[in-house]
């Protein structure tokens, strides 16, 4: 067991609680530094992808697990960042370095438009607006033919940087992961102000925020621009790294299943987003991989892939709704207070909740 | 003394009057509280007072009337203002935010003196980061006067009744307002506890300056601390003076005990 003694403010603020702890991150980060090096190109596009996953997670979180704003929209953000790169650099021939921060800010400026209503919308009804406003940004792609090529979709080239080429995967690896490391880091720091604290309480009681002096229509619509602008720059480095973008990737599908990512790696947590991003891009590859050692009449069927998602989503909302960042924290748990655990330490207490709030 | 007089009208409610649907939940409501008062309002239940707390803290827009505070007009206000024009208030079932730490809750309060906008908060140096320690200092204080060390890394859903009502009067504390509002302090106390209240109240009133005023029911609690009280019944004004005469007004008791035969 560590104990830690507290002898300043400043202590409390830090991103990590141990001294060690900074040590296994940085361990962390040099072994993904070197992973391009050991892995073969197959993997290296896998962890990219896993990448982008995470920035949209960590984007997706900020609105739905901690301002609590259901969202089933982004891939629509997704989208806007994914063309406005695409557009700028294929049509215009704008710098790949310009074009990502742009992508990124015209991804806000469509998070502050869908904003505005979840000011008067709520819950299942702003899940729903957001869906609907999904639809439209898909409709717009396929539609709008002179800029977005319509359902031919729009083939992008790689960026490069001064000399170096980033066409291949490993190069583009190099691009892809420190803008990971400054996502994590900037929402980690934006969480630990009070403006993080804002967006928390307007998902724990919107009549409280308000009354602590919390603009509730500029939080909202702020926690909406930051994660667009999240996404839209995941969304820029998702089209580069695909080379080539169709309406057929932002489809609801992928809304949900940027859903799923933060839902099965705990709602309202860095770690979890994290955690998602990589198991829910895990997934449908292990499927694949696993497919052979089936018996054919599962393995081979259609809809694996959909079922096992649907599956996995189930067991988690059962079994352990903290996702898998919770069961990270039991782990935790259980080696940091070592002979100590029992087995009931977790055991839900069944709690009578005031059923009317005023 | 001389200053009290001066100041006569620290805060003023005029006419207020709202209605929901078919029912006045308040009719020309007037309300005078003196700097440095302890003032309480009391009445049956659906009295409307709670609605007076609500229109004061602009959660409900009053139909008529007006609330001035300090000389400004408060009923002018957007409801996330209410706060920086120094009026806190608690709630009557408490309105914590339940999955966060009893000291990120007090932190929350400190929000209307921030002075970062998200920009700074992103990087989190110089400013933001001193500023954050400046609240903790806030906050720490606070928890010194209502003594809730032992919860201050506790989750506040986990906590007991009673520190939770505490937690929620630190937080309204930690805003530093002039006046507070506390709605039904008491309720769900058992009578240790709100004897406790009743000190920290005198506390509130003594140490920190701040004028309160509270709903309440437990009489011997308005008697206790309050200097004056203010009845309501069925939205109307029905008493007002010294709550040692007040509740022996006949008009209060028949609202209160019903009226003899």
């Amino acid at each position: 067991m560590r104990f830690v003694k507290r002898m300043n403010y400043l202590q409390d603020i830090q991103l990590f609680k141990y001294h060690s702890t900074i040590g296994w991150y940085l361990i962390l980060i040099t072994a993904f530094l070197a992973a391009p090096l050991v892995m073969g190109t197959y993997w290296v596009s896998l962890l990219i992808l896993i990448g982008i996953n995470i920035i949209v997670a960590l984007g997706l979180n900020l609105v739905t697990g901690y301002t609590g704003q259901v969202s089933l929209g982004h891939a629509a953000f997704f989208a806007v960042g994914a063309y406005t790169s695409a557009v700028l650099t294929g049509k215009f021939g704008v710098s790949f370095w310009l074009a990502l921060p742009a992508s990124g800010v015209v991804g806000a400026l469509v998070g502050i438009v869908v904003g505005l209503p979840a000011l008067r919308l709520k819950g299942l009804y702003l899940a729903i607006a957001t869906m609907g406003f999904g639809f439209i940004i898909e409709e717009i792609i396929v539609q709008w033919e002179p800029i977005t090529n319509g359902v031919n979709g729009l083939s992008i080239k790689r960026p490069s940087l001064a000399a170096f080429s980033l066409a291949s995967d490993k190069h583009f690896y190099y691009l892809v992961f420190p803008i990971v490391l400054l996502s994590v880091l900037v929402l980690k720091n934006l969480l630990r102000t009070s403006s993080g604290r804002a967006f928390l309480a307007i998902r724990d009681s919107e009549t409280a925020a308000e009354s602590m002096g919390i603009n509730l229509a500029v939080y909202k619509t702020a926690a909406f621009c930051i994660s667009a602008f999240y996404t839209g720059i995941a969304g820029a480095l998702f089209a580069h790294f695909m080379r080539f973008i169709g309406p057929e990737n932002f489809t609801i599908l992928e809304s949900i299943s940027f859903l799923v990512m933060i839902l099965v790696g705990g709602l309202g947590s860095v770690h979890g987003s994290v955690f998602g991003a990589v198991f829910i891009t895990f997934l449908p590859e292990g499927i694949s991989l696993s497919k052979d050692y089936l018996p054919t009449f599962i393995g081979q069927q259609a809809g694996l892939q959909a079922a096992v998602y649907g599956l996995v989503l189930l067991l988690f909302i059962r079994f352990e709704p903290l996702g898998l960042y919770g069961r990270w924290l039991k782990i935790k748990f259980y080696f940091e207070n070592f002979p100590f655990y029992k087995k009931d330490t977790f055991r839900k207490v069944r709690k009578f909740h005031r059923t009317q709030k005023q | 003394m001389t200053k009290e007089k001066k100041e006569c009208s620290f805060f003023q409610v005029t006419d207020l009057s709202i209605q929901f649907g078919g029912i006045l939940a308040l009719e020309k409501v007037d309300l005078e509280v003196q700097r440095g008062e302890v003032h309480a309002i009391i009445g049956p239940n659906g009295a409307g007072k709670t609605t007076l707390f609500n229109c004061i803290c602009r959660q409900y827009k009053a139909d008529s009337g007006r609330i001035y505070f300090k000389g400004k007009e408060v009923s002018k206000l957007k409801p996330h203002q209410v706060v920086s024009n120094g009026i806190a208030r608690t709630f009557q079932n408490i309105e914590l935010f339940t999955n966060m730490t009893v000291m990120d809750n007090m932190l929350l309060g400190c929000h209307s003196k921030r002075q970062t906008g998200f920009f700074s908060d992103l990087v989190f140096w110089g400013k933001a980061q001193n500023q954050e320690i400046e609240f903790r200092e806030k906050v720490e204080k606070v928890i010194d006067f209502l003594d809730l060390q032992a919860y201050r890394n506790r989750l506040v859903g986990n906590i007991p009744y009673g520190a939770q009502k505490y937690v929620e009067l630190g937080r309204a504390l930690v805003m530093e307002p002039e006046l507070l509002l506390l709605d039904e302090p008491s309720s769900g106390l058992n009578m240790e506890e709100t004897q406790d209240l009743a000190f920290s109240i005198e506390d509130i009133k003594m140490d920190l300056g701040i004028t309160i005023i509270l709903v309440e029911h437990d009489m011997r609690l308005v008697v206790d601390v309050c200097d004056t009280v203010t009845v309501l019944n069925y939205g109307r004004l029905l008493a007002h003076g010294r709550p040692t005469e007040v509740v022996k007004d006949p008009e209060v008791v028949k609202a209160y005990l019903g009226e003899e035969n």
